[in-house]
């Protein structure tokens, strides 16, 4: 079947009820995209599907309708979005294992709510979960890619 | 806790070795030298100075040996090398290294191991004491106990000024300039006429040059990086998905392997069916491992299908079958003929009770709690005939070298660890079941690579939990004062679970059964702490923090009862009681930061507690609101001292780590068991907090001390305690039992 997953159109051979996730991570290679609890309960496998968060442990690989956006293609080192920039200024990450989902959730939340509120942030962000405690971090740098985006 | 200042104040000395095509320096030496693990692969031109700093023509790679689980410690290892060797972050290399003994943590494990090795038992009580306050290990490169900071904040400054200094020695012979006229900056000698020398061209002219010795460290006013915000040096790789983790690593020709273990936990497999398993698509094998079966297959997803698809019989756990029997052993470990220690024993509890007919008395109780870093533990084995290979996240790398070399039948030193990024730890990474398991299905398949990824359901099930523990108090007011506090709390032996699963016995008392509890800084006329051993129940784990996680929350709580029974206010009477000073401050800084005036009022509650743990005191106030859905936590106040905060940032980032693991697993968490097998296996039935729950946390770090000591584990243990205080002062209700959800809702 065809993926297109960070603009790459991808040929995979694989059970159609294999979850994204791991079709994403054990056939393409695309580690940024991690497995925590496989039953949609902590969000760090959340992707973007045609820009929807979608937790990609819960989602069959044969009903994939739309781009795939992962971490590794929502930005890159040299070329970040502006939510991984303002992760890496407020320093958000500890062990950092949840973050590509924390991301990838905050960056949809944006794109759909450019000014979220608080109470719109816990909804957005409660189904990630984050092991180490890095929620207030977390907040602090969404609030602080609202603002850059809004002023872009 | 005197124990550790001793050790940590010991002087280190540097040597050298010459070797072939230039120089290294010597390993760090306590009383013999180690074997400088850099040396074996050096090749021409290429130095290395001291274990912690290699220079070869590519530049300058620092050795950060302290595992990095997310708390920061490569990057605090890499800074506090840096500091003196006058290198920047972003122009070097970091490299966990091999395991080797010269990475033993401090000197503590030096004398450890005199007394504790295979078979040997320990007798003495203070021996024992350094190893199960500070270590609880033998002498091998272990992070864990906070020592992170403690343990290298001298060695890793020293060791970047002697490398430093002898690449000036270096930089003098080679330019004819003395070495007073030297300066250092950003990897490079430079000499008064701008001329710049890189350290990577005077590596290999270092061969014949002594490493000065007595290089006086720079005062802190110097400091380039120390105590200054720094960039840790992963955030940028953790921002964008291109950290590799342990269960992201790929070796070549690798197999993915799967595990279905006996759901109670180290319960045996009787026996099983592979037949439908070894149907599905991409399934290789279907092998028996200890405790269970593991397939293998050419994915991931299709390994864990197939275990899913095995049959199995399995026998029953070693251990009761129901919570129940397990709080029953512990309730009926309060005898004297199962007394621990009682290392505190102040005044005289027993004739103050009796003297008096005004008794506070209550029990506590503190659940089996699972470490559940969101990292499926996973480890990579490749066995050959003479050697292995293991790449894995380990908190442990010389056991690993043991166990695999066990497994395999060679020799430990011939198995080489490859330390891999973690995505969390809090303990669970010193175990390392899963690297077992993964050499046992190596070993049956020779020279190829063997990728054992744990599924959730199987890690939670098979954490490895926090100690269950139970605390009993009673005591005495008089005249609106704390006059008799009597402590008593029983746990099985956390130290001995994991200790006799590596292969040691460990007679003597366990004082992480006390810890947190009987060394706290409270002058209280009549004042006992007993520590009960219950005995060996589930099989138990360090859990951030270890014995004072539970029982900074029973010694806080209980105090908090006779506080509440004098009429006392919680943080007048506490800084009244306070014999420390470092703790005094502690305490006025978060009455400070919170404006503690006394009851808040109007359906709200504010708590204190103070714990000191790994030798840190740390005070939290937590506000609460009793609202119509419930609690909901509106602020935390921190304040911990730590003699120097290293880096600002990410001590403010483990501090409110901290404070969140400890309250998520107070409010929501518990591992019970139900015919031998945990009732938990996933994130939807152990929630830990979660952002919606999450307050505002405000912290501040304190330098009053002369210690430097590490902030990983020291927020946990008051931060239930302080919850508990502020329910109470919201609601009435006194919650003596974890987790709070079970009695209270939180919003």
């Amino acid at each position: 079947m065809r993926l297109t997953v960070d603009g790459k159109i991808h040929e995979v051979d694989v059970e159609p009820d294999m979850p994204l996730l791991w079709v994403l991570r054990d056939e393409l290679g695309i580690t940024g995209v991690k497995y925590g609890c496989g039953i949609a309960q902590c969000g760090a496998c959340t992707v973007h599907i045609d820009g929807v968060a979608t937790r990609s442990c819960q989602q069959w690989v044969g009903d994939v309708e739309g781009e795939v956006t992962t971490i590794n293609g929502l930005g890159t080192p040299d070329a970040l979005h502006a939510v991984q920039a303002a992760w890496i200024e407020h320093q958000v990450a500890q062990c950092g294992y949840c973050q590509s989902g924390q991301i990838m959730s905050a960056a949809a939340l944006l794109a759909e709510n450019p000014s979220p509120s608080d109470e719109d942030i816990d909804d957005a962000m409660s189904g990630n979960l984050c092991r180490c405690g890095t929620y207030p971090r977390i907040r602090e740098a969404l609030k602080s890619a609202a603002t850059t985006l809004r002023s872009a | 806790m005197g124990r550790l200042k001793t050790f940590s104040r010991r002087a280190f000395l540097i040597g050298s070795v010459t070797v072939a095509g230039g120089v290294a320096f010597g390993a760090y030496m306590v009383r013999k030298p180690h074997a400088n693990p850099l040396l074996a692969d050096l090749g021409d031109g290429e130095a290395a100075l001291t274990p912690y700093v290699r220079i070869d023509a590519d530049g300058v790679t620092l050795i950060t040996p302290r595992a990095d689980k997310g708390q920061g410690a490569y990057s605090v290892q890499a800074a506090l090398i840096a500091e003196e060797l006058d290198v920047e972050l972003d122009q070097v290399k970091i490299d966990p290294g091999s395991p080797s003994a010269a990475y033993w943590n401090t000197a503590l494990a030096d004398e450890a191991a005199q007394f504790m090795a295979p078979g040997d038992g320990i007798s003495n009580d203070a021996a024992y004491g350094v190893l199960s306050s500070v270590m609880k290990l033998i002498g091998m490169q272990i992070t864990g106990g906070s020592t992170t900071v403690p343990d290298g904040f001298v060695k890793l400054r020293q060791a970047g000024a002697v490398a430093r200094e002898t690449l000036k020695l270096a930089a003098s012979q080679k330019s004819g300039v003395a070495v007073g006229e030297l300066k250092t900056k950003a990897g490079a000698v430079l000499l008064p006429d701008g001329t710049s020398l890189s350290y990577a061209e005077l590596a290999p002219l270092t061969a014949d040059i002594e490493p000065p010795q007595d290089i006086e460290l720079r005062p802190a006013s110097e400091w380039r990086l120390i105590g200054k915000p720094m960039q840790r040096v992963d955030i940028i790789a953790k921002s964008t998905g291109t950290q590799s983790y342990g269960i992201d690593h790929k070796v070549d020709g690798m197999v993915h392997a799967a595990i279905k273990l006996n759901p109670a936990q180290s319960g045996p497999l009787v026996n099983f069916d592979a037949a439908e398993a070894l149907k599905m698509r991409g399934v290789k094998d279907v092998i028996p491992v200890t405790g269970g079966i593991a397939v293998i297959a050419d994915n991931t997803w299709r390994a864990f299908q197939a275990a899913e698809a095995v049959e199995a019989e399995w026998g029953p756990a070693p251990f009761p079958a129901t919570i129940d029997e397990h709080w029953g052993a512990l309730s009926a470990s309060f005898t004297e003929d199962l007394q621990d220690s009682r290392k505190r024993d102040d005044g005289d509890v027993e004739i103050s009770i009796a003297e008096t007919g005004e008794l506070v008395k209550a029990e506590y109780r503190a659940p089996y709690l699972a470490h559940a870093p969101l990292e499926p533990i996973n480890a990579i084995v490749r066995i050959d005939d003479d050697s292995a290979e293991v790449w894995t996240g380990t908190q442990i790398p010389r056991f690993i070298q043991n166990n695999v070399g066990k497994i395999a039948g060679i020799d430990p030193e011939n198995v080489t660890v490859h330390a891999l990024y973690m995505g969390g730890s809090f303990g669970h990474r010193l175990e390392d079941e899963v690297v077992k398991q993964a050499a046992e299905i190596a070993v049956q398949m020779k020279g190829t690579p063997v990728k054992l990824t744990y599924s959730r359901e199987e890690d939670l099930s098979h954490d490895f939990p926090r100690q269950i523990a139970m605390a009993r108090m009673r005591g005495v007011v008089r005249n609106g004062q704390v006059e008799t506090y009597d402590l008593g709390i029983a746990m099985p032996s956390v130290v001995v679970s994991q200790m006799v699963r590596q292969g040691f016995s460990v007679p003597g008392s366990d004082s992480q059964i006390v810890a947190g509890a009987w060394d706290q800084p409270f002058a209280i006329p009549n004042h006992r702490v007993t520590g009960y051993r219950a005995p060996e129940l589930a099989p138990i784990s360090s859990w951030r923090s270890v014995g004072a996680s539970s029982n900074g929350f029973f010694y806080n709580a209980g105090l908090d009862e006779l506080i509440h029974a004098a009429g006392a206010d919680p943080l007048e009477e506490r800084l009244r009681l306070c014999s420390n000073p470092e703790a005094r401050k502690v305490l006025e800084a978060v009455g400070e930061m919170s404006g503690w005036d006394g009851v808040l009022g109007n359906g709200r509650g504010r708590g204190v507690a103070l714990t000191q743990s790994f030798g840190v005191h740390c005070a939290e106030v937590i506000e609460v609101s009793n609202t119509e859905d419930g609690i909901k936590i509106d602020k935390v106040y921190v304040a911990a001292e730590v003699g120097t905060v290293v880096d600002p940032v990410n001590f403010d980032n483990l501090v409110k780590g901290g404070v969140i693991f400890a309250l998520g697993h107070a409010m929501n968490c518990e591992i019970t068991y139900t015919d031998g097998i945990a009732d938990q296996n996933n994130f939807d039935s152990f929630q830990g907090m979660r952002m919606y729950q999450c307050p505002e946390i405000e912290v501040r770090g304190l330098e009053n001390g002369e210690r430097v000591l590490g902030i990983g584990e020291p927020p946990v243990p008051p931060a239930a305690a302080a919850l508990a205080g502020a329910i109470f002062a919201a609601t009435g209700t006194r919650l003596r039992e974890m987790p709070f959800n079970k009695f209270v809702d939180f919003v």
